[in-house]
């Protein structure tokens, strides 16, 4: 197999993963990657309309070709239902930050008017500080960081990337089951394997 | 019932009819509950590695499932080695462990162990179970997923108190799991598209691997390469899926393979792997494993598919029903040049594949009388090393199922208890294991589980006082440095006296058939203790990280 173009020697591949909601889902998907050296970039776990079943956002950084065995051996885990690579092209990324920036009351209206060009929001302020909030794609993320930088960044927290496909298109295999299979799925997937003694409620 | 009773009688609506276990604390209420299922027939193993690999044994020998139980701590941890080997050689095993009850759970308790957190990546799947309706569900879902697909090593967790706890028997109808699809047959276009670059190919060959035994295909397989006029090559595992004897069989490739196996693997212009998952023990390094043939993957897990070399047709299927795809989509063809290349080869290259002349007491040459006095019909384990090799290249290997050997992780000890556990699975066969005198020391004793249960194993040590393989990559590749690689052995015979079994010691070749026949006649296990050469090494030989087209065929200095 040849490309016809040199290729970048690391790239970010986005997988979008359903997953069921089963206690040690996170591990196993850690784990794997772990196991198999594949490099998290970041991380992202929710819920999703169907109950039971929850969406992993993973960037990967690696070669190319990496992200068809990512794929796969994702794939594989037997609580990982369907994946998805997601282009940057045909989706929709964000990102969201809190970055406490240090503040002197006459600094305030610069960095108010910095933050608007970003569409970003103030959240908390004291004498000395603001936090701004921004949601975002991640370069527009770095791009805030960048100009607050000279303040002064107190501490900033930055959730991992989360991705849906653009358009029509979804990846939610569930919603083309059979009402009886469906139910089927509801009830074994989300089996209680009841509570360890220090479970978190 | 019980949730010890839902457990048992889920074994028997899995069919399963043997269990290898040992028991202690946590599973105590689970062997409270066994005489009431004399259905499901336990067989006390000495350590819990050798109930694992038994169960092992049983299943590479039957096709069916195998079993083994554990208690808690270091019960389930001993099982760790069992589970991983089976895993990675994809064979349907079920492992049970006891844990500590619920409220202990993740405070340290006696004999607790995290041992879903540990299997976690060396099973197919793994469950915790903390209720016992849960039980059935999770047994029946256990089972499923250890037989199907790209079988496995599945391994289900019960705390003591759950095993107590009573519930109703809720065995499911149907098995449905969302992110888990059985490949069956392969996509029509991708079938018509890999049959045309066959039909096209000059210098065809097939790699055969444990893929065609796992799913019944032997025959498909002969049928696939009579039809194409393509010869075979198997992988260690994939041995017995054609017979030696076949005009197109042509042996095992890798890094212990034929002269001429590796020379056609790296000559053909189209390769069609079955079964197999491209590993580098038999093909070498990577990148220079024959990069200009096309290569036609046929495995039922996608993620084997340019895992390790790019693919231009990977297909998904199940070989039992991709086989006749392939073989109604292919013209019939010969390849008279080809194949003429192949023999002409193997004529000249024989030689380095033949049981050394002489009077000296090889392995070689015990393996061979062995081979020869035993037959096809019986069942040969190994352990992992110089004698495993020996074991491929002479054990005369022509059937499914016949030659049992730990082939992905390469454990050491698996040859005695595999072979028990074979030996449970078919009790009409008789059983020889071809042991090193290092792997039998980790786990023969299971000698005395074999008294108990009347399993008349042939226990057949190549004793060179030696790790033999290890020693021979101190010799070839760490200029003949020894280092902890020479062994001081036991009288093996005395320990035959002591476990009230045969003993018979060989040293010299003419002693060898009488042994293997007064072995074979005598009613019980028996060792037999050859004393062969010290420091004998495994030719021909592809050195870790070489092509296969650099394989050495005899005793030169490497590196």
């Amino acid at each position: 197999m040849t490309t016809m173009t040199p290729a970048p020697t690391s790239h970010k591949h986005t997988m979008s993963a359903l997953v069921e909601n089963r206690p040690g889902v996170l591990n196993r998907v850690a784990s794997m990657f772990r196991r198999r050296g594949f490099n998290i970039d970041s991380l992202a776990v929710g819920t999703t309309e169907e109950e039971g079943v929850s969406r992993m956002t993973i960037v990967v950084e690696g070669p190319p070709e990496i992200g068809d065995q990512v794929k796969k051996q994702l794939d594989k885990l037997i609580d990982v239902i369907t994946v998805e690579p997601l282009t940057e092209q045909e989706s929709i990324t964000r990102e969201l930050a809190l970055i406490k920036v240090a503040a002197r009351p006459d600094q305030r209206r610069e960095i108010l008017d910095l933050i608007a060009i970003f569409r970003a929001q103030v959240v908390d302020v004291s004498q000395t500080t603001l936090v701004v909030q921004l949601t975002a794609a991640g370069d527009t993320l770095d791009a805030l960081i960048e100009n607050l930088r000279p303040y002064g960044i107190r501490e900033m927290v930055r959730t991992g990337r989360i991705a849906l496909a653009r358009g029509a298109r979804t990846t939610a295999t569930h919603q083309h089951e059979p009402e009886a299979l469906r139910r089927f799925h509801q009830e074994s997937g989300r089996r209680p394997e009841g509570e360890l003694p220090y479970a978190s409620k | 019932m019980s949730g010890a009773d839902i457990v048992l009688e889920c074994l028997k609506r899995l069919e399963v009819d043997t269990v290898f276990g040992y028991p202690g604390g946590a599973v105590l209420p689970l062997y409270d509950r066994m005489p009431a299922h004399p259905e499901v027939r336990h067989i006390l193993v000495r350590h819990e590695q050798g109930g694992g690999h038994a169960a092992d044994g049983y299943a590479r020998a039957s096709g069916r499932l195998g079993v083994a139980i554990g208690t808690s701590g270091p019960g389930a941890t001993n099982l760790v080695t069992a589970i991983t080997n089976a895993q990675m050689d994809s064979i349907p095993t079920l492992f049970l462990t006891g844990n500590v009850m619920r409220s202990l759970i993740g405070r340290d308790g006696f004999q607790e162990a995290d041992i879903t957190g540990i299997t976690m990546p060396t099973v197919k799947h793994n469950y915790l179970v903390m209720r016992a309706e849960d039980i059935a569900p999770t047994m029946a879902e256990a089972g499923y997923l250890a037989m199907t697909g790209r079988k496995g090593a599945v391994h289900v967790d019960i705390p003591k108190d759950v095993f107590i706890e009573e519930a109703e028997f809720n065995w499911p109808d149907t098995i449905s799991i969302r992110g888990y699809r059985v490949p069956g047959e392969a996509d029509p276009a991708e079938i018509r598209a890999a049959a045309a670059v066959i039909d096209a190919a000059e210098r065809p060959v097939i790699f055969a691997g444990h893929g065609v035994i796992q799913s019944d295909s032997a025959e498909h397989l002969r049928q696939f390469a009579e039809k194409g006029g393509i010869p075979i090559l198997n992988t260690l595992l994939g041995l017995g899926s054609i017979p030696p004897e076949h005009a197109l069989s042509y042996g095992m490739m890798g890094m212990h393979g034929s002269y001429w196996a590796n020379h056609t693997a790296s000559s053909a212009d189209v390769i069609i792997g079955l079964g197999m998952r491209m590993d580098d023990r038999a093909l070498g390094r990577f990148a220079d494993m024959n990069p200009t043939a096309k290569i036609i993957h046929v495995d039922i897990d996608p993620a084997e598919h340019g895992k390790n070399l790019p693919t231009l047709h990977p297909i998904v299927g199940d070989l039992a029903q991709v086989l006749p795809q392939l073989t109604e989509a292919i013209e019939s063809r010969t390849h008279v040049e080809w194949i003429h290349w192949i023999d002409s080869m193997r004529n000249e290259h024989r030689h380095s594949m033949a049981v050394p002349s002489g009077s000296e007491l090889t392995q070689q040459f015990a393996i061979t009388k062995i081979a020869e006095f035993i037959g096809p019909e019986a069942v040969l384990t190994t352990g992992v090393g110089q004698h495993q090799m020996w074991a491929a290249q002479f054990g005369h290997v022509s059937r499914p199922r016949q030659f049992i050997t730990s082939g992905g992780l390469g454990t050491m000890g698996f040859e005695v208890p595999a072979a028990m556990g074979a030996q449970v699975a078919c009790p009409d066969r008789a059983v020889w294991t071809i042991c090193g005198d290092g792997g039998f020391q980790m786990t023969f004793q299971e000698i005395a589980t074999m008294v108990d249960e009347r399993l008349p194993v042939k226990m057949a040590i190549m004793n060179n006082g030696f790790l033999g393989m290890v020693r021979q990559w101190q010799e070839l590749f760490h200029a003949n440095n020894y280092v902890s690689v020479h062994m001081s052995q036991p009288d093996f015979v005395k320990i035959a006296e002591a476990y009230g079994i045969h003993g018979i010691r060989v040293t010299d070749q003419s002693q060898v058939e009488d042994a293997i026949r007064e072995a074979a006649a005598y009613p019980g296990p028996v060792i037999i203790d050859f004393q062969v050469t010290a420091e004998d090494n495994v030719w021909p030989m592809v050195p870790a990280g070489a092509a296969l087209s650099e394989t050495i065929e005899g005793p030169v200095r490497v590196g």
